[in-house]
């Protein structure tokens, strides 16, 4: 049981992943994530301003069930699993980010500089995370798939356009944190 | 009823990214930053084994709970839509730390102001829809 309730590393987790793709396979559906935010925004009255939106999403009613799990996920392991904290990243990371103005701050998943209720209150807080939210609901939906539906699905099916999704995933990333961070935070 | 599996499955996917920390914005830094091996062994050992676990698919010698062969899907060849597209969700996914699962696993958590980015990425797919006659593929 301790075990459990230490942080768990990537060769459990990452093949604990699979059994999640098998699952979905097993039960009948794809795996993937990024769909269910064009299903939200059919269920939000989207349909009205694009054809695009015009599907029924009851056929993809299962998908709520599954997000509403992810939810209760995460708050079964804040509660009850999580007892001993979140391992803490590489000293040379938390050095990188000190330059940027990220205080590290242990036993949290994201940090205060861009998630706390000042930083959401401020102009500049609230733009970087609806900003980020754009870029991530419309490239995941150009892309056609995010981590789960390209990165996992797509490459362990052997698909090269997943694979370019991937080169593309870390080449937006990777832009991002070596060009981009240097110029919004400092 | 007969949907409370995928309630189960999103709870267990909500749980192992948690605790493996693959919601962590500070784990996608430091990913992007080449200072650890964790999140290239968790997507790595992932991609691994799920191979295995489609090529029993594809083999068919697993069946799926109605004992009919599991199909998957063959990508169209887009190299444009992917490749743009996947630049521009990285570019979202270094700076909130956050891909969409981990969004909603996030709110269970309480990390309340990840709403704000749900809501940019409601409008982002929004945005996309709106375009995607006229976006090359």
């Amino acid at each position: 049981m301790d075990i459990l309730l230490q942080p768990w590393p990537w060769y459990v987790s990452g093949p604990l992943i699979s059994v999640i793709l098998f699952l979905f396979f097993y039960y009948g559906k794809h795996f993937g994530v990024s769909s269910n935010l064009e299903t939200l925004c059919t269920i939000a009255g989207a349909d009205k301003f694009s054809d695009y939106f015009k599907k029924n999403w009851r056929k993809r009613d299962w998908a709520l069930f599954f997000l509403t799990g992810l939810i209760i996920g995460g708050f079964i392991s804040n509660t009850f699993l999580t007892p001993y904290g979140i391992d803490t990243i590489n000293p040379k990371t938390i050095e990188d980010l000190q330059a940027l103005g990220f205080e590290y701050q242990k036993n949290t998943y994201v940090p205060e500089e861009l998630f706390s209720l000042d930083t959401i209150l401020s102009v500049k807080g609230f733009l970087l995370l609806i900003v980020a939210g754009i870029l991530i609901g419309f490239g995941t939906r150009y892309a056609d798939g995010c981590t789960s539906g390209h990165a996992i699905t797509g490459l362990s099916n052997l698909q090269l356009p997943s694979l370019v999704a991937v080169i593309g995933f870390f080449i937006g990333g990777l832009i991002m944190i070596w060009l981009i961070f240097p110029l919004l935070f400092s | 009823m007969k949907y409370v599996r995928f309630l189960l499955i999103g709870i267990l996917f909500g749980i192992i990214l948690s605790k493996s920390e693959a919601i962590s914005w500070y784990r996608i830094y430091e990913m992007f930053k080449f200072q650890s091996f964790h999140m290239y062994g968790i997507i790595g050992s992932a991609v691994f084994f799920s191979m295995i676990f489609t090529f029993l698919f594809k083999r068919g010698f697993i069946k799926n709970y109605k004992g009919k062969p599991i199909k998957l899907k063959t990508r169209k060849k887009e190299y444009i839509r992917t490749l743009v597209g996947g630049t521009i969700f990285g570019l979202g996914w270094a700076l909130a730390g956050s891909c969409p699962a981990p969004i909603f696993i996030l709110i269970g958590n309480g990390v309340f102001s990840i709403l704000i980015l749900l809501f940019g990425a409601l409008i982002g797919a929004f945005l996309y829809g709106l375009l995607s006659k006229k976006l090359p593929h």
